[in-house]
């Protein structure tokens, strides 16, 4: 090699799947980076969680009546596992925004990969910090009277991952239509708070007035904390009446929704939702 | 296993091919034409500069041919391929720069150029060697494990040319390389310029509202209003105009002008606050002028041609006029606005 060519033999990416599967990976990598480097953040968004678990949770359960010894928090712990991957998710997926704003997303939109690999990787790299921002909730589970049973942890996790993609998915897609960061406060007010208090996350919605109870039927959320009610119920000892009453299900009509078919629902919500992003950012210029 | 194409860059210099050529290039946004109409050509190797003020077209034109806005109408070739119909093997062939920074303030340099390295599918055996070529190039290299967001503009700026080279593309853009930046940095920017095409041969297409900027480049287009009034090397440019430039400042500007209409059919104009005009063999005009203005001189000042002339001699005003103009018909187009950020 010349001392003058000292250019290595370099091919560039030509739509290969091996490009496209090396685009997916750097994205998702990128966004552990961010994630790892970034300590404010993991802190803040675990302190919202836990503010409501302990401080929410706690002062509530002295007026509700809990003569069995039932712990209110325990009914909270799996929404509140619902409300760490939600917050954690939406922002991953904001963070776009972000991107945008600084220049990045171009260096990501210009480059020779398909823009599936680009949005799909965001979805996993966010579905992927919101996970593990859930499992360090999880492991706070003693502290409100739910066992650590490992098949139990397992599914929490699963369906917490699940959960993650469809919400990321969901943040994607409605990043794709934001173009500045102060709209962020809009998305946060007008689609996650209503999502997070109708999801059942913080009080049963059983006995609800009928307009409130549609609502949280029509809320995706709902769909996602309810199998983790289910799964941590399964593991608890406790009387039928309070059963009955803390883990209601999600019904429509006579029809208890089975866990399956909610899995089922959240898991074609993020697929379609990931869909529609990809589009989005497929557009040409 | 597919055909692996390596394009090492012995292969790449020999080309007869030129590396852009654009053809009738037209741009219209709403009512707005950035760009009516531009065709040239770059040999490969060359370096090639877009001369012109703030709203002029540059940005819109260096845009069309990265495949990041579609021509109206007309067409592109760059390195071969149309930039409309090709747009991918475009991408895998061009580096560009743009002129706000586009990289990632939570990454480490090593990490950003990484990210380039994957999404361009550099091989991963060569990926370690070519970035610590690319750094040493830009004097990064002691640096590549800093955050991105405690770096200043320039070395931002070096590392986004670092980044730009690292896939080793055929042609690359720069949009504005030095914009913002200090005189230093940006003397250091045009060396590593040099320096990079003397080593890796490849085409170099810039833009720049920089007259001196301009006086690096192999061949300069200069463009105003969308259109191209001039391509030509700068020496040529220069040439071209054949007169030396006179400024004046007297003690009445308004009679100076026109008494130089009348004694010497000179067209003099107004511009910085002097009376300016072109004349061939300034030195031996001055004399004359003292003889027979008739209007008290207070300083004269002689100069060759600099591009400053030439754009003004295409165009009728000073780029920083131009600059002041133009600046409304930037804010008249919303996309403009957000590129001309910086």
């Amino acid at each position: 090699m010349a001392a003058s060519v000292a250019v290595p033999g370099v091919r560039v990416a030509g739509g290969r799947t091996s490009d496209d599967l090396r685009a997916l990976w750097v994205v998702w990598k990128r966004e552990l980076i961010r994630f790892r480097r970034n300590r404010m953040r993991i802190l803040t968004s675990l302190a919202q969680p836990v503010l409501f678990l302990f401080v929410l949770g706690t002062g509530l359960s002295t007026v509700i009546s809990t003569a069995d010894g039932f712990d209110f928090r325990t009914f909270m712990f799996p929404g509140v596992l619902g409300m760490t991957v939600l917050f954690t998710s939406i922002f991953s997926a904001i963070s776009i925004v972000w991107d945008r704003e600084f220049g990045f997303l171009r260096e990501m939109l210009v480059a020779p990969v398909h823009r599936w690999t680009l949005v799909l990787g965001k979805c996993l790299g966010g579905a992927t910090v919101a996970t593990i921002q859930g499992a360090i909730m999880l492991a706070l589970a003693g502290l409100v009277g739910v066992p650590y049973n490992p098949v139990m942890l397992l599914v929490l996790l699963l369906e917490m991952m699940l959960t993650a993609f469809a919400l990321t998915a969901f943040g994607v897609m409605l990043a794709a239509r934001i173009s500045d960061v102060q709209s962020f406060q809009v998305i946060t007010q007008l689609f996650v708070l209503p999502m997070f208090f109708l999801s059942g996350a913080v009080f049963p919605v059983t006995k609800l007035p009928v307009w409130l109870g549609v609502l949280s039927k029509l809320d995706p959320l709902s769909y996602a904390v309810d199998p983790l009610r289910k799964e941590v119920f399964t593991y608890l000892s406790i009387p039928p009446v309070i059963r009955h009453t803390f883990d209601p299900g999600v019904s429509w009509g006579s029809w208890n929704l089975p866990v399956f078919a909610e899995v089922g629902l959240v898991a074609v919500a993020a697929v379609v939702m990931l869909a529609i992003a990809i589009r989005q950012f497929s557009r040409p210029t | 296993m597919t055909q692996i194409e390596t394009r090492p860059a012995v292969t790449r210099s020999g080309s007869a091919e030129p590396a852009i050529v654009a053809k009738d290039l037209k741009k219209t946004y709403r009512e707005i034409e950035a760009v009516r109409g531009v065709s040239f050509e770059v040999a490969t190797g060359e370096i090639f500069g877009f001369l012109g003020p703030n709203g002029a077209g540059k940005s819109t034109t260096i845009s069309m041919l990265c495949t990041l806005v579609l021509p109206t109408e007309g067409t592109a070739h760059v390195a071969g391929f149309d930039v409309v119909a090709d747009q991918a093997r475009v991408r895998q062939r061009i580096g560009l720069v743009f002129q706000d920074t586009t990289l990632d303030d939570y990454l480490t340099a090593t990490e950003n150029l990484r990210f380039h390295a994957e999404l361009y599918g550099v091989p991963r055996e060569v990926v370690a060697v070519r970035l610590r070529q690319v750094l040493e190039m830009v004097d990064l290299w002691e640096r590549r494990d800093g955050l991105v967001q405690t770096f200043s503009g320039g070395m931002k700026r070096r590392l986004e040319i670092a980044r730009g080279l690292l896939h080793a593309p055929s042609v690359l853009f720069l949009d504005e390389p030095t914009v913002g930046l200090d005189p230093q940095t940006r003397s250091h920017i045009w060396s590593y310029i040099q320096e990079l095409r003397r080593r890796e041969q490849i085409t170099i297409f810039l833009t720049t509202h920089y007259m001196d900027e301009a006086e690096y480049c192999d061949r300069l287009a200069i463009i105003d209003n969308g259109v191209l009034v001039a391509i030509d090397t700068p020496e040529a440019l220069k040439g071209s105009i054949g007169e030396d430039r006179v400024e004046l400042r007297t003690d009445d500007d308004q009679q100076a002008i026109e008494r130089l209409a009348q004694q010497f059919q000179i067209k003099a104009q107004i511009s910085e606050g002097a009376v300016a005009f072109h004349v061939p063999g300034g030195e031996q005009f001055v004399p004359r002028l003292f003889a027979e203005l008739g209007v008290t001189i207070r300083s004269i000042r002689v100069a060759r041609p600099t591009l400053d002339d030439v754009f003004m001699t295409y165009t009728g005003r000073t780029i920083r006029d131009a600059e002041a103009s133009g600046s409304e018909r930037l804010r008249a187009n919303p996309w403009m606005r957000a590129r001309g950020r910086r």
